[in-house]
């Protein structure tokens, strides 16, 4: 057990590390030198004294590993640097951004479980038969579609036409988060719904279900009192992976809302081509990924008992 | 040819949709009914009429012929970034799984570290920061789109080799080459072409939100996702441009994954749903 538990550590530290390392690098594909960059604004002339400077300041005079060795320190600290744009230290910036982009994936969350886990029972409980068709139909129709496109349309019709929503929220309000939230429930929870029939249907071929059902047990007694509690840790885990796609859906679904998040502020950085904020954007994401997943697989660990006893 | 055909409808009907989709895109300079390039400021912002099916956008240019030269790209892009990360990742998922050891442990935690990521966060970043261009998309997918071909490659080519066969070709001295060719390569085939076909449908889309983010095809490209970023100012004076774009994605992504669906129930009838 204990052996388990240093191995999953380790390998989770080794990751982590390599995410950082990959996450430093990204600055190193940027065309021009990050002094410069700092300095120039407007049309202001830079001197190789002031040049030479700020490079000794951000440590570009020392070799790339010290560099990383530096930053990465500095990371596990807290401290991932000043964001070039906003001239305030880049984890501060996130914060103030890290609400929108919580609330605006909870909220997601919520309404995928909401459409997908009823829709993908239906569906499976009635396999091959007409309800099923439709299901499957609309769930395809979700996944094929782009979600910057969909967002587009509901903005037009529910913002423009119809008036019953603010178009564009550039503050955090219960009514903004709507539109936004809908658009990934629809494509990412259409996902997920296929991911759930699929996973009911095969518990359904399992020979416990065909055993109760020989022995009289009433249909929905058998769904609820043993189909979804043996679902239960493999939708879990599908959902963990949902959710890390959601992380990153939502950069694109915040540009098209407007959504103050980080997702906006990610594609804002990069457009300004302010770095700091970039790295920190992209670790920040990974990170949690990996947390999420991390938590999903001990909970995994935890709730099944099969699993408890293969690993000792 | 004909039993084929009449046993595989489904499959048989969406490639016909699918080279149908593919005959637009080659011959897109003779479809195009209008000029998808030059500006024509009289003509700018009309709506669909008979003239102008699809109406025109902000410069004038005749929406139906540049989402007609769209498929050119969009096609293009889905392909070669699949075919691109399917041979990188089955290089490195093959050389892993069959020669193991070291290498094997580097490469596998290259993958993983890969993985962690979710995959469009780390592509908007490289695309963003390299600066948006066709090439720098391709690029940026392909770089994070590899690992997950590796990971099943080599997963695979670990269940090959301990297969008898390959231990019997070993001891009749063939070669890695030999081996890696005539046993590994057809067994690990069927569950790539049908992971990679399913791909096609999602780089088609993530390639149009990177253009519609603006970190992918710059103007005056005749790109799905560049038409949309130009379309959104103009959602409440002229929705078409808005509208058709989007649904041209819409359609040839539907396609393409039900004909990965399809295709898939071909290569394996076992697997259902």
């Amino acid at each position: 057990m204990v052996k388990g538990i240093v191995k999953y550590i380790s390998q989770f530290v080794i990751t982590l590390v390599g995410i950082s390392f990959l996450t430093f690098c990204l600055t190193y594909l940027a065309p021009g030198d990050p002094a410069m960059m700092l300095l120039e604004s407007g049309d202001r002339i830079v001197s190789q004294q002031e040049l030479d400077e700020v490079r000794a300041e951000l440590g570009l005079d020392k070799p790339f590993w010290v560099r990383y060795a530096d930053w990465a320190i500095n990371a596990a600290q807290g401290d991932l640097g000043m964001s070039y744009s906003a001239k305030i230290p880049v984890v501060d910036r996130m914060l103030e951004s890290l609400p929108g982009t919580l609330m605006l994936a909870a909220a997601s969350t919520i309404l995928i479980i909401l459409y997908a886990v009823p829709a993908g029972i239906i569906s499976a409980i009635n396999q091959n038969k007409k309800i099923d068709y439709i299901l499957r139909s609309l769930s395809f129709v979700g996944v094929s579609m782009p979600t910057f496109w969909l967002g587009l349309i509901l903005i037009y019709i529910f913002g423009l036409k119809l008036g019953l929503v603010p178009i564009a929220s550039s503050k955090i309000s219960f009514s903004g988060v709507i539109l936004p939230a809908t658009t990934m429930a629809v494509v990412v929870g259409s996902k997920y719904m296929r991911q759930v029939r699929l996973v009911i249907l095969e518990e359904m071929q399992k020979d416990y279900v065909i055993g109760a059902r020989s022995r009289g047990i009433a249909e929905w007694k058998i769904l609820f009192g043993h189909i979804l509690p043996n679902a239960f840790l493999p939708l879990i885990t599908l959902l963990g992976v949902l959710v890390g796609y959601l992380l990153g859906g939502v950069t694109v679904i915040e540009m098209v809302f407007a959504w103050p998040g980080l997702g906006n502020m990610a594609v804002y950085a990069i457009t300004m081509r302010d770095y700091p904020l970039v790295q920190g954007f992209v670790l920040w994401v990974a990170v949690g990924f990996m947390i999420i997943n991390a938590l999903v697989d001990v909970s995994y660990r935890l709730l099944d008992p099969r699993l408890k006893r293969g690993q000792q | 040819m004909k039993d084929f055909i009449q046993k595989n409808k489904l499959f048989s009907l969406y490639s016909a949709l699918m080279l149908l989709i593919i005959f637009i895109a080659i011959f897109a300079p003779h479809l195009a009914p209008g000029d998808a390039f030059n500006s024509n400021m009289a003509d700018a912002l009309k709506a669909p009429s008979s003239e102008h099916w699809f109406g025109t956008d902000k410069l004038g240019r005749d929406v139906l012929s540049r989402i007609v030269y769209g498929t050119q790209l969009s096609l293009f892009m889905g392909f070669t970034i699949v075919i691109t990360m399917v041979l990188i990742g089955t290089i490195i998922g093959a050389v892993a799984g069959y020669f193991g050891g070291f290498i094997e442990v580097v490469l596998m935690r290259i993958t993983d570290i890969v993985l962690s990521f979710p995959g469009i966060i780390l592509a908007i970043a490289i695309a963003g920061i390299l600066g948006g261009s066709i090439a720098n998309t391709i690029l940026s997918l392909t770089i994070v789109g590899w690992a997950k071909y590796a990971r099943i490659v080599r997963s695979l080519t670990l269940k090959v080799r301990q297969e008898e066969f390959v231990t019997a070709s070993i001891m009749m001295g063939a070669s890695t080459w030999t081996i890696l060719r005539r046993h590994i390569i057809p067994n690990i085939m069927p569950l790539i072409v049908t992971t990679g076909a399913l791909d096609l449908g999602v780089m088609m889309i993530e390639v149009a939100g990177l253009s519609f983010l603006g970190f992918g095809a710059q103007p005056p490209t005749p790109e799905w996702g560049l038409m949309l970023n130009e379309g959104r100012q103009y959602l409440q004076l002229a929705p078409w441009l808005m509208i058709f774009p989007g649904a041209s994605i819409l359609i040839v992504v539907s396609i393409f994954n039900l004909w990965s669906d399809a295709l898939r129930d071909v290569v394996d009838p076992k697997n259902e749903g």
